[in-house]
């Protein structure tokens, strides 16, 4: 049997899952206008803003490039930072593996590109399978598409549109994760990861440099696993 | 900023990710590999908040970002998880935005 091409898996959604795909992709197009403002007023050319998103694709470690840059920082920190950050990426392919493991090397190569934290919560967040595989395409375009148009207004208005921090869209974006941890907090060894994790960040932010904190964070999976083992016995 | 710290950017991170679908994650057959994997996002999500809302320079910073966080963390457990996207998006960037012009 053949794999339907990506932009189907949209159709046959469930209800909930669209709603929650198209909500998501919306609020990502006000990321990545914050996100291209920041960058051109970084020092960015809109060209290489745009780039960025298209090439980069993972948000969290274009913001970090980019602040680094506008601080004055250095390169080698800048690239640093936003390498530790995109590592957690290499662990998401990890989990998304099982689910696209399947598909032609050329698909699995232009997914690589789509696995980031939006589109492996929402993936986990469905059953193994195909609803699973259909729910990571469809993010994966919409966030896509959402960040990238987002990007181009963002760093064609620049200044026009004001200062991101003055209208608070430097909350906006840890507040769409915590929607996004939700599902992800049901079961008791969720809970555990998520505590432990949280707390290894906090622990580490006056400690180690941009990035560490969030992969070092990665280690909350191990009190979460070895929690559930506990209460299985 | 120039071209090539850019390029070589996009290229680690695109490789970053290459790394885990295509190279490491087809070996990891091994069940517990797999469900640590499955457990990420519930380390990592809680660890991007609370690094974007409370991280500074290298120290803790409470600020407005915080009173946002707060009212979202709040309509998220009010609600058990059933607050819309939008509204908890919103909702903590108005309560930011508005710390931040009274501060």
């Amino acid at each position: 049997m053949t794999q339907e091409a990506p932009t189907q898996h949209d159709a046959v959604l469930p209800t909930p899952v669209r709603r929650a795909v198209w909500v998501l992709g919306l609020a990502i197009s006000v990321f990545g206008m914050s996100f291209g403002v920041l960058a051109t007023t970084a020092g960015l050319t809109v060209p290489q803003a745009v780039v960025m998103s298209l090439l980069v694709f993972t948000g969290a470690s274009q913001f970090a490039a980019v602040s680094v840059v506008e601080a004055g920082g250095s390169m080698g920190s800048a690239l640093g930072s936003a390498l530790l950050l995109a590592a957690r990426n290499a662990a998401y392919g990890v989990a998304m593996a099982p689910t696209l493991g399947k598909l032609p090397l050329a698909q699995r190569l232009l997914g690589a590109q789509l696995v980031i934290d939006e589109t492996t919560a929402m993936a986990t967040a469905q059953p193994e399978g195909r609803l699973r595989a259909r729910t990571f395409w469809a993010t994966g375009v919409s966030v896509f598409v959402f960040w990238n148009v987002g990007t181009l207004l963002g760093a064609l208005a620049g200044d026009a549109i004001g200062d991101p921090e003055a209208l608070g869209l430097d909350a906006a974006f840890p507040a769409g994760f915590v929607v996004l941890a939700v599902p992800h907090l049901r079961r008791r060894e969720g809970q555990v990861a998520a505590a432990a994790g949280a707390l290894v960040a906090l622990v580490l932010i006056p400690l180690a440099p941009a990035g560490l904190p969030i992969i070092a964070a990665a280690l909350g999976v191990v009190p979460g696993l070895l929690f559930a083992r506990r209460e299985e016995r | 900023m120039s071209w090539w710290p850019l390029l070589g950017l996009a290229a680690g991170a695109y490789g970053l990710k290459v790394v885990g679908l295509v190279l490491l994650g087809p070996r990891a057959t091994d069940g517990r590999a797999l469900r640590l994997a499955a457990l990420l996002p519930a380390a990592l999500l809680p660890a991007l908040v609370v690094v974007n809302t409370l991280g500074g320079d290298r120290r803790i910073v409470v600020d407005a970002r915080a009173a946002g966080l707060a009212v979202a963390v709040a309509l998220v457990a009010g609600s058990r998880g059933r607050a819309p996207f939008v509204l908890v998006v919103v909702a903590a960037a108005a309560v930011t935005a508005l710390v931040r012009a009274a501060g």
